[in-house]
This record gives structure tokens, C-alpha cells and sequence, in this order.
């Protein structure tokens, strides 16, 4: 559950919003330049923002109000880099292990990596290092790294700009099953409209800061049918 | 043997310069504070400075009458002056800058997304910089290990100054070189020549290597897919 109200002020413009999403993915769309990975960048703590409140599973996270600024350790989120961020100097099985929460408790069901690696088909790419796999298959790892950490919310920044159009719609069939399977919240940044409409369950627009909403919240579960009845045509 | 005190003066110094110039690159390349540029100048004089103004103003705050010369002598007995000590000082000083700018630089071209996602996974800043920035920052700390190490090594002008041309004590080759020279011994000079040189080369060759190996593991691996 993401609940996010607040401003941040960028050299050209202020940026305001308010959103919330309790599960399903909000597409925000809008031209480079408009603020969006800024908005990303202040749900996860990479960015500051001037004033409001965020918070995550409700807890406030950002509050200019309490002063508060929990550190991006501590958010509980998984954030999906434009460009990968995958550590060049590690396998990918050391990237995807990288954020592996220390449990405390033994009998807490553990998510391995094997676990992760096969649920995105990326098993046999474990000692391989990302100079060494292709872009579709990076942005799996990046995912599997992602959900290896057991966020509470994702945050996708363009995560498929930069594939073919093949990969492109295998991964966004993937993304939408992860959604359904890992039940929590996903904030996609995107630039294609199309991409927002058939990932999105709410479509938010951001012009020179300002948001504008195009399509309200729908229920996941009447999504996930208007999908099937798509597919099955 | 002046090869041997060489050594370990040299040694000594890139032990030193390393365990400083690593964090303080860090700080510089990634912290923005009021002063940075004075700091940054104070760091890099020693570049552009002449030894003997180095060796002179070490004598000053090492002397006799020094500030730090004094609360050695009080706190610990001891003095730098003419000492081996006062020999890696010197070395130290001359050789930090050239360290500091190849690790800072390597430091900044560290792409910060990488560090960005670090976060995100949870690290801590320090986990941060021991596993992505430093092993990303390698190519650049191999190249500041060789410079500081050839640096150390050739180190004269300050050296004579603070430690003195004490045989066996302090004087290190190119004391050694120059003095035997000085007093028209050709041969000995030659000798320290071909072994100061066939030493360096070893030495900056085996760095080279091993930093090679290094920058492939950093690079992950190799060829593309």
C-alpha cells in the first residue's frame, strides 16, 4: 500500500502529487523531462521531497510535517533501474543475493535464489556476469534482485524502453503475473501510453509536474477478468 | 644496504598513503562541504611544490623546535629527524597527492546509479563502499599504488633534507647514486643505476600484471553475449 502527497520543487517547475495504490500497478505516463522518475526517486528515498507525506504499508516513511526521513535501506522497497544497475562485478547470482534480508528467525520461510532465478527462467544464467547476457535477460535480474530483498512496493523506472518489441511484450505479460503472484503494489514509470493501458490499473499523466488522472483505480480482480475476456478473443 | 631501505621506506609509505588516500578520496569525490576546494588544494601542493620547499617546511614542524617535532620528543622520546622515519615522511608527503588524484578520479567515474541500487537492496553506506565503489574505483587505485610506489622510490630532494645521507641508516638509492657520484666513484654508481632501474621495472611490471588481472574480475568476467 503507497500512499504519496507531496512537492518537490525541480529548477524548471514544482512538482505536486497524490496518489495511492493498496495493489495493482499505476502506470504514471508523461514525456521525459515531466517529473516522473523524480516521483519514483521520492517514494524510494534517493530524493527529498519539499513537503507532504509518504507512506508505505502505512507507515509514514516521508513526513515534513513530523520530520521524518526514513533512510532508503529502511523503505522496504525494490527499485528498477532505467539502465539495469546491475553490478558489473558480480555474477548474477551474487546480484540477485545481493539484498537478501538477514532473518532472524529460523522457522521464517526464506526466499532463496534459486527460487527467485526460476520464477523469472533465469536459473542457468547464475555464473554468468551481466556484460555477459542479453537486455531482456538483464531486467530479469535486475527484477529477481529486486524481489529477493521483499519489498513492499516496486518501483519500475522505463524498465522495457530499452528492449525489442519481442521481449517487450513477453516481459510485460511477466510483470503483470509477478504483480498477481507477489500481491504488492507497483509503481511503472513509462512514457508509452499503450504500455500504461495494458499494464495499469490506474493511469496517472504528469505534464510539467502536474497530475492528471486517466483512468481511476480499477479493482484488480475486474482487471485481471476485462484481461482474460481480452485474451481469450 | 641502500636497495633495502629503499624498500622499505617505499613499502612503508604506500602502506601509508593507501589507509589515507582511500577514505579521503572517498569523501572528496562523493561529499559536497564548505572549503572542499581549499582542502583539496592543501592536498594536491606537494605536486607542484619543489622537494626542498617540502623538505624544508617537514624540518620546520619535524625539527628540533616543531610543533610535532617537540610532541614527539615529549610524549614519545623520539625524533624524525635523520631517522628512517623522517625518510618514509617524505615519502609519504610527495607520493600522497599522486595516489589521492588517480583514486578520486576513479571514485567519481563510479557510476552512482550502481551505488544508487545498493541502497535500495538495503546496504549501508559502508557496505556501499566496500563492495561497489572500491572494486569499480580498482583500475584507479592500481594506478595510484604504482605512481606512490615510483614516487617513494625516487624520492631525493625532501629525503636528504629531514633524514640526511646517514650509510645504513638513510640513505636510500638515490642518496646512494647521487653521493657515490659526487665523489667520482663511477663504478658503484653504475652498479646502483642498472639494479635502481632493473628493480623499478620489475616492480611497476608486476603491479601492472596483477592490476590486469584485477581489472578483469572488475569488469565481470570478459567478452560480451
Amino acid at each position: 500500500m503507497l500512499k504519496a502527497h507531496f512537492k518537490k520543487k525541480l529548477p524548471s517547475f514544482e512538482l505536486e502529487v497524490d496518489v495511492s495504490i493498496s495493489n495493482g500497478i499505476l502506470a504514471l505516463v508523461g514525456h521525459s523531462g515531466a517529473g516522473k522518475t523524480t516521483i519514483l526517486q521520492c517514494v524510494a528515498g534517493l530524493q527529498t521531497p519539499s513537503w507532504g507525506e509518504i507512506t508505505i504499508s502505512n507507515k509514514a516513511v516521508f513526513s515534513s510535517e513530523l520530520g521524518t526521513n526514513v533512510p532508503i535501506r529502511k523503505r522496504r522497497i525494490g527499485y528498477l533501474f532505467q539502465d539495469y544497475a546491475l553490478f558489473p562485478h558480480m555474477t548474477v547470482e551474487k546480484n540477485v543475493l545481493y539484498g537478501k534480508p538477514k532473518k532472524g528467525n529460523a522457522s521464517e520461510k526464506v526466499l532463496t535464489a534459486g527460487d527467485v532465478l526460476e520464477m523469472l527462467k533465469i536459473g542457468h544464467l547464475r555464473n554468468r556476469y551481466p556484460s555477459q547476457i542479453s537486455g531482456g535477460e538483464k531486467q530479469r535480474v535486475a527484477l529477481a534482485r529486486a524481489l529477493m530483498t521483499e519489498p513492499e512496493l516496486l518501483l519500475l523506472d522505463e524498465p522495457l524502453s530499452a528492449l525489442d518489441q519481442n521481449t517487450r511484450s513477453t516481459l510485460q505479460q511477466e510483470l503483470l503475473k509477478l504483480q498477481a503472484q507477489w500481491k504488492i503494489p507497483f509503481v511503472l514509470v513509462t512514457h508509452d501510453l499503450q504500455e500504461a493501458e495494458m499494464l495499469g490499473n490506474q493511469i496517472i499523466k504528469i505534464d510539467h509536474g502536474q497530475q492528471e488522472i486517466i483512468k481511476e483505480q480499477v479493482e484488480h480482480e475486474k482487471l485481471e477478468l476485462v484481461r482474460g475476456l481480452n485474451n481469450a478473443r | 644496504m641502500p636497495i633495502i631501505l629503499s624498500l622499505k621506506v617505499a613499502l612503508a609509505a604506500v602502506i601509508i598513503v593507501t589507509c589515507f588516500s582511500i577514505p579521503i578520496a572517498g569523501l572528496m569525490a562523493r561529499r559536497e562541504f564548505w572549503g572542499k576546494d581549499v582542502v583539496e588544494s592543501i592536498i594536491t601542493l606537494p605536486l607542484v611544490l619543489p622537494p626542498s620547499v617540502i623538505g624544508f617546511m617537514l624540518l620546520v614542524v619535524f625539527g628540533k623546535n616543531g610543533p610535532l617535532g617537540v610532541f614527539l620528543e615529549q610524549f614519545f622520546h623520539t625524533r624524525v629527524v635523520f631517522t628512517i622515519e623522517g625518510a618514509v615522511i617524505a615519502a609519504v608527503v610527495v607520493s600522497f597527492p599522486l595516489m589521492y588524484q588517480s583514486v578520486r578520479v576513479a571514485m567519481e567515474n563510479v557510476d552512482q546509479n550502481l551505488e544508487k541500487a545498493a541502497r535500495t537492496l538495503g546496504a549501508r553506506e559502508v557496505r556501499v563502499f566496500f563492495t561497489i565503489t572500491l572494486p569499480l574505483a580498482w583500475n584507479g587505485i592500481i594506478a595510484g599504488l604504482v605512481l606512490a610506489f615510483a614516487r617513494s622510490l625516487g624520492e631525493f630532494g625532501a629525503t636528504l633534507m629531514i633524514a640526511g645521507n646517514i650509510p645504513g641508516r638513510t640513505q636510500t638509492m638515490p642518496l646512494a647514486i647521487y653521493f657515490a657520484n659526487e665523489s667520482g666513484d663511477m663504478r658503484t654508481a653504475s652498479i646502483l643505476v642498472i639494479i635502481m632501474t632493473a628493480f623499478s621495472f620489475l616492480v611497476i611490471y608486476g603491479l601492472n600484471r596483477w592490476g590486469k588481472g584485477k581489472r578483469r574480475d572488475a569488469r565481470g568476467g570478459g567478452t560480451n553475449a
